[in-house]
């Protein structure tokens, strides 16, 4: 018989309702559980198994805000980009059977890029598991790869501890999304409630001890280095390590360069920040990664798209690896020295030991780079005169005019590495991306939950004309609630990134990537939005303005350039050396 | 490619439901065959200790374990090879009674191979064999002329020749946890 492993800490707290445990039902259970963790919104769908809930979250709605979505991937993409702006874990609800099994992209998409997450399923009444019953689905079995945990509930007792457990675990470490699936009876049943948040687990270790041999052998190899290079990952986010960064950073005169999830953690317009790594990062960091002499990797998992080809990568470099999570290190390129442990802890234990330095020379290795980048690449893109309107312009643009201040919230292809390869990105978690999984789709739901998890920053979703389309339903919940989200759509008729690759890799062979569109102006404010479609570089600054100054929900459509190329690129399967520049 | 090797992978594990999912999903992500798997309860009540076989590279099988230890509920996984563990593998063979007419034969091989004979009924009788599988595939070898009706075999089950003991490790895992809060 299953039960859930009781925790160390055993000393009673007080319930949202006070020191006296009280008696209520497991729906009602399920939101006091919530409203302990501190939970004022959540994105979800009804559907039978989880009607219950619904009942309560009715008499619940002035202390928790219910956002209903138009499909149970808008909710988990929408807790998601809450969760990215917000720090906080982002909560999802689902019925059970397709409700639940809707919400496994965006699970998928939450534990690949570290996303803390509870998503919480209506499952059928207990007695009907494993019968096949209506919309019943193995939800447990089918989210195991995706999760960080997961639990199944079947009696209403359990629902405090297992909610516990579940904020615990999604957001502790190596953040991630975790589900609990709860059967309808015990969303029925009684219980007497009292909340004890879990504070930990014997078999769980999120944070590990610093191990201070391993810091001291960083930061010996840092002070022999003449080429160094420091990679910044989304760890750097997650455990709030920028300032620690920064400060190795100028002890030691080490350029920075940043993974695309890393984005946002150390400033723009910072003299150590090289831009961006990975397939269409920057010419400089990629070019450098074979020169330097330490790579220093803080909070990232040197993805694929970061490294190209592995045997090839950075072989001449020693390498210091930062990382959370021990299943990380050593796993695509082997550490010379790993240091298992949260980053911003390292990074401050790492810079005390760590000398004044300069790089002078190996900085200005970096500078000439950029030039390079910025003539053949940068400034043509930037700065068209004649043809269409580039996506790399209406970035600058947006740029220039928010003072790099949004958060922009990007879906998958062209239009993602360009707005973050041109956003200047001046505030931190401001670049909301799909960046491990690629989801198309991400970008509208997930700016709503941006919308929703800030409130004082501007949001801007930038999407293309095809990841538009799979998550276009939303805009109804954007108009519902009036969340003030702009959103940009850079069409270009084509699904833009698979027909760059058709180009250069398949002879032209344009299979399937060209689009059909409806009129999206017209669906925009079908939905009641105000919506605008502009085709000329010359409406191109006043309609930015009015998208940028409206107080409501703003949908503007751009016509660009049809067979745009994103460049630098490094060809899939290539050495980072041989990145190209056309 | 990596040479590939045997490799004994034991894992302490809470006892939950759904966790054997959990470990496989790992293997087949990979599409990792695994040679054995035996899960069983520890001395430590609520304990269980996953003890699995798998061929592979090194660097597979340690990525594989990290994985492992990841899971929530998972108090810790080791990777062994054979020289760090004592080992053992369980055979049953059954055989028609008449095998008993060749003389001593059957009695003689029992005896040299270190096995023994489990039960004797009046239409066949089932030898028990505990051993390494070479062992036991040797015995195997020899009972062959004699008509197998049925063979079966255990996974390994292993436990490592480090001095450590279960519960005074998991003591050491709680107030670990204690000192990181």
């Amino acid at each position: 018989m299953e039960t859930l492993v009781k925790d160390s800490n055993k000393q009673p707290k007080p319930s949202v309702k006070g020191a006296t445990p009280v008696k209520v039902t497991g729906s009602e259970a399920i939101i006091l559980s919530l409203l302990s963790e501190g939970v004022n919104e959540v994105f979800g769908y009804p559907g039978g198994a989880i009607m219950p809930l619904y009942d309560e979250l009715y008499k619940y709605n002035q202390q928790l805000t219910h956002y209903l979505m138009r499909h149970e991937q808008g909710a988990v993409h929408a807790a998601q980009g809450f969760s990215r702006v917000s720090g906080k874990v982002g909560v999802c609800i689902a019925t059970s059977g397709p409700g639940a099994t809707n919400l496994i992209t965006g699970i998928a998409d939450a534990q690949v890029d570290s996303t803390p997450l509870v998503c919480i399923t209506g499952q059928v009444p207990s007695q009907l598991l494993g019968t096949s019953g209506f919309q019943e689905i193995d939800i447990i079995g089918i989210s195991m790869p995706v999760v960080k945990w997961n639990f199944q509930v079947t009696s209403a007792h359990e629902i405090p501890e297992a909610l516990a457990k579940a904020f615990y675990i999604a957001a502790s470490g190596r953040p991630g999304p975790v589900l609990i699936d709860i059967t309808k009876d015990a969303q029925f049943g009684e219980l007497e409630f009292s909340y004890q948040k879990c504070e930990g687990l014997r078999s769980y270790k999120p944070v590990p001890k610093l191990d201070i041999s391993a810091v001291g052998r960083a930061a010996t190899l840092i002070n022999q280095s003449q080429k160094p290079m420091i990679l910044c990952g989304h760890g750097v986010l997650l455990s709030k390590a920028g300032k620690a960064l920064k400060s190795l950073a100028e002890k030691a005169d080490i350029p920075v360069a940043s993974t695309l999830l890393g984005l946002s953690a150390f400033p723009p317009t910072h003299p150590l920040n090289v831009g961006m790594l990975g397939m269409h990062g920057n010419y400089g960091p990629n070019i450098k990664t074979n020169e330097a002499d330490l790579l220093i990797a803080v909070g990232m998992r040197f993805d694929d798209r970061v490294t190209g080809k592995l045997e090839s990568y950075a072989k001449q470099a020693k390498v210091i690896h930062i990382e959370i999570d021990q299943s990380e290190l050593n796993k695509n390129v082997q550490a010379d020295v790993a240091v298992l442990a949260d980053a911003q802890q390292a990074l401050q234990a790492i810079t005390t030991l760590v000398q004044a330095n300069k790089h002078t020379s190996w900085l200005a290795e970096f500078e000439a780079c950029n030039a390079i980048e910025n003539q053949k690449v940068n400034q043509p893109e930037l700065y068209p005169t004649q043809g269409a309107i580039k996506m790399a312009e209406v970035v600058r643009m947006l740029s220039e005019k928010t003072k790099g201040k949004a958060i922009l919230v990007t879906d998958v292809g062209q239009h993602q590495m360009i707005a973050n390869r041109y956003y200047q990105f001046n505030s931190c978690n401001a670049s909301v991306t799909s960046g491990g999984l690629g989801t198309m789709g991400f970008a509208l739901p997930a700016a709503f939950g941006a919308g929703v998890g800030d409130v004082k920053r501007q949001v801007i979703a930038i999407a293309g004309d095809g990841g538009i389309q799979m998550t276009i339903q939303e805009l109804g919940a954007i108009a519902q609630y009036k969340v003030p989200v702009k959103i940009i759509v850079l069409n270009n008729n084509f699904l833009g990134m698979v027909r760059q690759w058709q180009q250069l890799f398949f002879d032209k062979r344009y299979a399937a990537t060209e689009l059909v569109n409806p009129n999206f102006v017209a669906i925009a404010k079908g939905y009641g939005l105000q919506a605008k479609g502009i085709n000329q570089r010359q409406d191109l600054d006043s309609a930015l303005n009015e998208l940028l100054a409206s107080k409501a929900s703003y949908f503007l459509e751009i016509k660009v350039e049809r067979e745009e190329n994103v460049f630098p690129m490094v060809p899939s399967g290539a050495s980072v050396s041989e990145i190209r520049l056309a | 490619m990596e040479k590939k090797e045997l490799f004994t992978i034991s894992a302490l594990t809470e006892n939950k439901a759904g966790l054997l999912n959990a470990v496989t999903i790992i293997f087949t992500r990979r599409k990792l065959n695994i040679e054995s798997i035996n899960v069983s309860e520890t001395e430590v009540e609520g304990v269980s200790r996953y003890t699995i076989v798998v061929y592979a590279s090194q660097h597979q099988a340690e990525l594989v374990v990290k994985q492992i230890n990841r899971l929530i509920e998972v108090l810790a996984a080791f990777l062994y090879r054979n020289e760090d563990i004592y080992y053992q593998e369980l055979a049953m063979f059954k055989l028609p009674t008449e095998v008993f007419l060749n003389g001593n034969t059957i009695e003689a091989i029992v005896r040299n191979n270190g096995a023994r004979i489990l039960v004797i009924e009046e239409d066949h009788i089932v030898i028990e064999k505990t051993g390494h599988r070479d062992e036991i595939k040797a015995l195997h070898t020899h009972l062959k002329p004699f008509g197998v009706l049925e063979f079966v075999r255990s996974g390994r089950i292993a436990i490592s020749k480090s001095k450590r003991k279960t519960d005074s490790f998991l003591r050491e895992l709680e107030a670990e946890n204690i000192n990181n809060l």
